[in-house]
């Protein structure tokens, strides 16, 4: 057993000291995807363009006005003189929210009986319009604040804060509600699954395409020997990645490490697993490195997209949510997530724990069952 | 056929296998003797991978049974991979290693001992002229070069059995005198050797062959009893233009076939006495001058048309 399990090892890493680019595709597109994940993957909304119409050219109006730019969350980009311009403004992308405060605020406002503001917003990605409303409501409340009158926005959307409640809020674990410190774990995870995913399913399907499978079948080894042999390689490699992109995720992008580096291991050894298992499953149902790179796009973006990567798992619907509970990347996760911004010990993770280590003993036993030495 | 007499080794019955709806073999009844070197013979989609597959173990039957040394191939597959060795058309190397590394690794896939594996890697390296290529890349090994590599890996673990489909398409002369010198010197040694082929000088060097056509085997023998059994006699028909001569040829009295091979057209003919002068003035007729007519020994080409009825190639 241990001889043949060796002697396979041994050959998988020599062909990996022979593969000149090896090194390479292992680490290169891992850091460069890091990196643009890292600034890219962020819901905050900065600089969102704005078109303003002020038909009223008063000192509150002005005022108010002012109070927008004098954040970073909006850039004026036109001052229009008529209702036209803004709807062009807007249709054309130019810009993505348009203020328009009409004839008669300051007066209305003097008059402490509520003046409307109307709102335009582009609603196309609904998710930046949701976000910039919100920060335009927090401006607009602190501005009325200070006045007699309120400012009500005015539909396109309109929503006044309610007065009488005062809602305190003091996020845990991420006081600043930076999301970088939310997605990065996040992409330390994901690109594992795609990386060690892949390599798993294309190696052994290489070996059926160069004909090496059937002189490998043809003798005596055992399936757990050859498959063992196939996968420890990219176990280690795939503990090597999340190393990598850890260590860059805490020194470049100063995401904090508060657990325990040995749950760590023990969670990121548990994903592999199941992360390998995933790969034999594609292989075995696939001939060519064409079926398996199909199989892979198949699985492995809706695997990704089934995360809670970026989206609520609990938002899903129903028979999605139930999809999830198979997909590794979804315990793992929750995990990292709390590993690093948590810091919390295995009290709390042990259910996700569990569920990746049953994960991973399911595929592979499975991976193991299937992997027949015939071609049949 | 009985139970297994104690000289054969390979004992195959009734073996058929399909694929989808296509009959790959029908009803296979072989039976090869230790240290035979038996040689399948026929078109391509004969079946010939087929049987060689079922035979090392990695393909199953639908129906019928094989035996391999005392082995019931289709009940435990992976004991007979001891004493099995297979050679695919196209022998798995890893490019990226040298061949010292193809030939460490198949080693010890096979358990063979480090001392073994030293001894046996230096005799078969020299028997193929690979000595001074061992630290050479896979990937650099020209292709006759790769096939005997092949055979010395599947050799490694002196297996009492070789099963070779097609060892030497594309290979170099050199490099196919090489591969049957250790074929021979195997068989010295008592190793019983399966092997198919396209060539029909390989095939007259088989000590016994199966004419296989459309997954079955039409006649089994020795190549001098196929010879016999061939009904008529041969003549080679040499000249400035051998198609016009077969277009010519074909059809006439007593002609049972007629086989373009190179720069001459073998005629099989009922009595050739009778059938040498007909044709002379057949040609004398056409104006045709220059075309000799000779008799001629047949080849396993000729056995094969005449006894199945279509070419091995077309």
């Amino acid at each position: 057993m241990f001889e043949r399990l060796s002697v396979m090892l041994m050959k998988e890493f020599l062909e990996l000291k022979r593969d000149r680019w090896a090194m390479f595709r292992l680490v290169v597109p891992l850091l460069v995807q890091m990196l643009v994940f890292g600034y890219a993957a962020t819901f905050t909304v900065h600089h969102v363009t704005t078109a303003v119409l002020d038909l009223d050219q008063s000192q509150a109006s002005r005022s108010l006005i002012s109070h927008i730019v004098a954040t970073s969350r909006f850039t004026v980009v036109d001052v229009a003189k008529t209702q036209r311009q803004i709807t062009h403004d807007i249709n054309d992308g130019s810009a993505t929210i348009a203020i328009v405060i009409h004839a008669g605020f300051a007066r209305e406002l003097a008059n402490g009986q509520g003046a409307p503001l109307q709102v335009i917003i582009d609603g196309t990605n609904s998710n930046t319009a949701l976000i910039a409303l919100g920060y335009l409501e927090q401006i607009v409340a602190q501005y009325s604040a200070q006045l007699p009158g309120t400012v009500t926005l005015v539909p396109g959307f309109a929503a006044t804060p309610p007065r009488g409640i005062d809602l305190r809020t003091q996020p845990w674990f991420n006081a600043g509600l930076n999301d970088r410190w939310f997605f990065i774990p996040g992409v330390i995870g994901t690109l594992t699954l795609m990386q060690v995913v892949s390599l798993t399913a294309f190696a052994i399907v290489r070996e059926r395409e160069i004909g090496t499978l059937e002189q490998i079948m043809v003798s005596p080894i055992r399936p757990v020997e050859f498959i063992l042999g196939k996968t420890l390689p990219f176990f280690l490699i795939g503990l090597g990645d999340i190393s990598l992109i850890s260590v860059l995720g805490i020194l470049w992008f100063h995401i904090p490490f508060l657990g325990s580096p040995l749950i760590m291991l023990l969670g990121a050894s548990l994903f592999l697993l199941a992360s390998l298992g995933m790969g034999l499953l594609l292989s075995a149902f696939s001939r060519t490195q064409q079926q398996a790179f199909a199989l892979n796009f198949f699985f492995v973006n809706p695997f990704f997209i089934l995360s809670g990567f970026a989206f609520p798992i609990a938002a899903m619907p129903k028979a999605l949510r139930w999809f999830t509970l198979i997909n590794p990347l979804r315990y793992f996760l929750v995990v990292i997530r709390a590993i690093f911004l948590k810091g919390v010990g295995l009290s709390a993770l042990w259910p996700d724990l569990l569920a990746m280590a049953l994960l991973a003993f399911v595929m592979l036993t499975i991976s193991v069952r299937r992997f027949h030495k015939s071609l049949d | 056929m009985s139970a297994a007499a104690p000289d054969i080794t390979i004992l195959t019955q009734g073996l058929s296998r399909s694929f989808g709806t296509v009959a790959a073999i029908r009803k296979v009844d072989m039976a090869i003797l230790r240290g035979e070197i038996f040689g399948l013979v026929g078109p391509d989609g004969a079946g010939k991978t087929t049987i060689m597959r079922m035979l090392a173990g990695i393909l199953t039957p639908d129906a019928g049974a094989i035996s391999v040394d005392g082995i019931d191939v289709v009940r435990d597959a992976e004991s007979v991979k001891h004493h099995v060795s297979y050679m695919p058309q196209r022998f798995g190397l890893y490019e990226d290693l040298t061949v010292t590394e193809n030939l460490f690794f198949y080693g010890e896939l096979f358990g063979v001992s480090r001392r073994d594996r030293l001894a046996r890697s230096r005799e078969l390296l020299a028997a193929a002229g690979l000595l001074p290529f061992q630290d050479r890349l896979a990937s650099q090994l020209s292709g006759g070069m790769k096939q005997k590599l092949g055979l010395v890996c599947a050799l490694i673990h002196a297996p009492r059995i070789l099963l070779l489909d097609e060892p030497t398409t594309g290979v170099d002369p050199v490099s196919r005198r090489d591969f049957w010198a250790i074929l021979y010197s195997l068989r010295e040694s008592g190793v019983t050797i399966v092997l198919s082929t396209a060539y029909m000088d390989e095939a007259e060097r088989c000590s016994r062959l199966a004419l296989l056509h459309a997954g079955e085997i039409r006649h089994c023998d020795t190549p001098e009893r196929l010879k016999q059994a061939m009904p008529g006699a041969l003549l080679a028909v040499a000249g400035p233009d051998p198609r016009t001569l077969r277009t010519l040829i074909a059809g006439r009295p007593g002609v049972l076939g007629v086989l373009l091979m190179g720069d001459r057209v073998h005629v099989r003919v009922d009595d050739p006495a009778r059938r040498i002068p007909e044709l002379e003035a057949l040609f004398a007729g056409q104006g045709i001058t220059g075309a000799v007519i000779s008799s001629a020994d047949p080849g396993i080409e000729d056995v094969f048309v005449a006894l199945v009825g279509t070419q091995t190639a077309s």
